[in-house]
């Protein structure tokens, strides 16, 4: 059985000879369609290495990426990105940001003013019409970062990549744009890989939770399969035994077995 | 900056002043209205919009004042002597009174007013440079994408912008046959090396993290150079524009010396062939003006194209 999304033994090595670093080593992933994909490990392991190279972003060393049966070598269509650092362009508004991809995607399938509706469709759903015509350093940081969901929300991806994307965000507006992608993914069954540091964010959306250990040379450590129904209810987690059974696993991996290396030293 | 700090001093030196103001007005104006406002008798109707202004005269506009009435001064001082050979301010201007008030006069050949004269000049510094941004932007862009292109051009950059501006003009002369060919080409040939480099500089400079975005909308190559090449290598485009100008307009005043013509160039060589230093002196006045203007333009429309890209 050949699975959607398969990453197959990629390793990856920045740079050559003396200076080469090691970063990944055999990871190995089955990703089925429409599933929720959550990353964590410690900062620098190389979970946003691991993204990049599924966006097309960055070439394995060895192994390959393979989506719906074609291997990846570059970014795609059916593939978008909200990235860790939000990376608005700072010389366009925030409508134009998210234009930019609407128009991009949908040159041939929507029309002029389907599109323009379709962009502050995007942007109202992450709250930000209120700032269609600001720039990025005109808003904050929370704020970029939910122009950076939308711009991606937007163009409606088969697979869609996130980095860290509710890192920035107060509590309340991060519980609602996860329920927003909640919805979304289930709605459009789009294919979910999140990098996030948050065990309730994963263990709250995710099908599956990829731990991944140290670096460097970090592989995949311990999968965890989240068995619980959808849709969740962030309330009734709160009380819900098997999911506090689950974070404490995905805690246990982090804190016990992984410690992280700078906290040890400390 | 500057005028914050200005600013500050002043705040400082009106200090002992200060007691006074704190007593008479209501907390939140105090700090907006200057205590040098209301010791200046009738107190005018908006303090602090009055204050303000004070403010703004005796920081921005009092120190060039100043110092350029000590700079006449002194030059008035010193060319007053007996045996002065150089021509004082006041000499300056009723030597040249003519030409002053009337820079639009036409008496044809070279005989023309000021103004004339200036947008001669002008206009050759316009063809040149419009060449150099065009060609410069674009040589810019051939070495800031391409690592084959830099490595071959880069050598040969660096060795002819080394090449002072006037020593081309015999090969200019020679390969056009013709003055305001020229002329042109050597405000080309000064201006574009700073465009070039900088242009290459800022396009080598655009952060990983746009391209990424570039390469996740798969924007093609006209779109990626439109949309985030060009603004995001604007400020340095800029820069390298503004250096450029710069060098333009230094160098036409020494092309023009040699060609001939009408020009601000050969008016100066003209008049020092004529004896006439106070209308050198006029003519530096004019050139030094027109360069700093100049200046200013490419300066505020590299920040009205540039605003909101500094920031991440
Ligand atoms: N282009 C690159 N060249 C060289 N080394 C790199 C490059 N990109 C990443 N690395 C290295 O790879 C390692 C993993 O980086 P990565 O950004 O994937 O970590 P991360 O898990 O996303 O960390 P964080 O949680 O802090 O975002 C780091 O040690 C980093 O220094
Ligand atoms: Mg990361």
């Amino acid at each position: 059985m050949t699975s959607y999304l398969s990453i197959e033994h990629v390793h990856k090595t920045f740079g050559e000879g003396p200076t080469a670093s090691e970063v990944l080593r055999d990871v190995d992933l089955h990703v089925d369609r429409g599933e929720f994909i959550s990353i964590i490990g410690h900062s620098g392991c190389g979970k946003s290495t691991v993204l990049n190279i599924v966006a097309g972003l960055l070439e394995t060393s060895t192994g390959a990426v393979i989506l719906d049966g074609k291997e990846v070598s570059k970014p795609g269509p059916d593939r978008s990105v909200v990235f860790q650092n939000h990376s608005l362009l700072p010389w366009l508004t925030v409508r134009d940001n998210v234009a930019l991809a609407v128009d991009k995607t949908f040159k041939g399938t929507k029309s002029a003013a389907e599109r323009r509706e379709w962009i502050l469709q995007t942007l109202d759903m992450v709250g930000m019409s209120h700032a269609l015509d600001k720039r990025p350093d005109e808003i904050s940081g929370g704020m970029k970062q939910r122009v950076g969901i939308a711009r991606a929300l937007a163009m409606e991806p088969k697979v869609l990549l996130m980095d860290e994307p509710f890192g920035a965000l107060d509590a309340l507006t991060r519980a609602h744009l996860q329920d927003e992608v909640m919805r979304i993914q289930s709605e459009l069954g789009n294919t979910v890989l999140m990098v996030t540091h948050d065990v309730d964010e994963a263990v709250l959306l995710s099908d599956r939770i990829v731990m991944m250990t140290n670096g460097p040379a970090a592989t995949i450590g311990e999968i965890l399969e989240i068995d619980l129904p959808k849709p969740r209810e962030r309330l009734v987690m709160a009380d819900n035994a098997q999911y506090n059974h689950y974070r404490a696993e995905v805690l246990r991996f982090l804190h016990e077995r992984h410690k992280n290396p700078e906290s040890e030293a400390a | 900056m500057m005028s914050a700090i200005l600013d500050r001093n002043m705040t400082f030196g009106a200090g002992r002043e200060r007691p006074a103001a704190a007593e008479t007005s209501t907390a939140p104006v105090a700090r907006s209205a200057p205590p040098s406002a209301r010791s200046g008798g009738a107190p005018p109707p908006d303090p602090g919009l009055w204050g303000r202004r004070m403010r703004h005269a005796a920081t921005v506009v009092l120190p060039p004042v100043i110092v350029t009435a000590i700079f006449l001064f002194l030059w008035e001082m010193m060319t007053s002597s007996q045996g002065a050979v150089l021509p004082g301010p006041s000499q300056v201007i009723t030597d040249t009174w003519e030409l002053i008030v009337n820079p639009f006069y036409d008496h044809g050949g070279n005989d023309v007013g000021m103004a004339w004269q200036l947008l001669a000049s002008l206009e050759r510094v316009a063809y040149g440079y419009a060449l150099a941004v065009v060609a410069g932007i674009g040589l810019g862009v051939l070495v800031g994408q391409s690592t084959w292109a830099m490595r071959g051009l880069d050598p040969l950059f660096q060795v002819l912008r080394t090449v002072p501006p006037l020593a081309w003009l015999p090969i200019s002369l020679a390969a056009f046959q013709a003055s305001n060919p020229s002329a042109i080409f050597v405000i080309f040939i000064t201006a574009i090396w700073p465009i070039i480099i900088n242009t290459s500089v800022g396009i080598r400079n655009i952060s990983q993290d746009y391209v990424n975005v570039a390469r996740v909308l798969r924007l093609n190559g006209f779109e990626y150079f439109t949309k985030i090449m060009l603004p995001a290598a604007a400020p340095y485009v800029f820069s390298g524009l503004r250096i450029g100008i710069g060098l333009a307009w230094l160098a036409i005043v020494a092309a023009e010396m040699l060609i001939g013509g009408v020009g601000i160039g050969f008016f100066i060589w003209d008049a020092w062939n004529a004896s006439m230093l106070s209308d050198i002196v006029l003519a530096l006045v004019y050139v030094g003006l027109v360069g700093f203007f100049l200046d200013r333009l490419v300066a505020i429309v590299g920040n009205w194209v540039t605003r909101g890209t500094q920031a991440g």
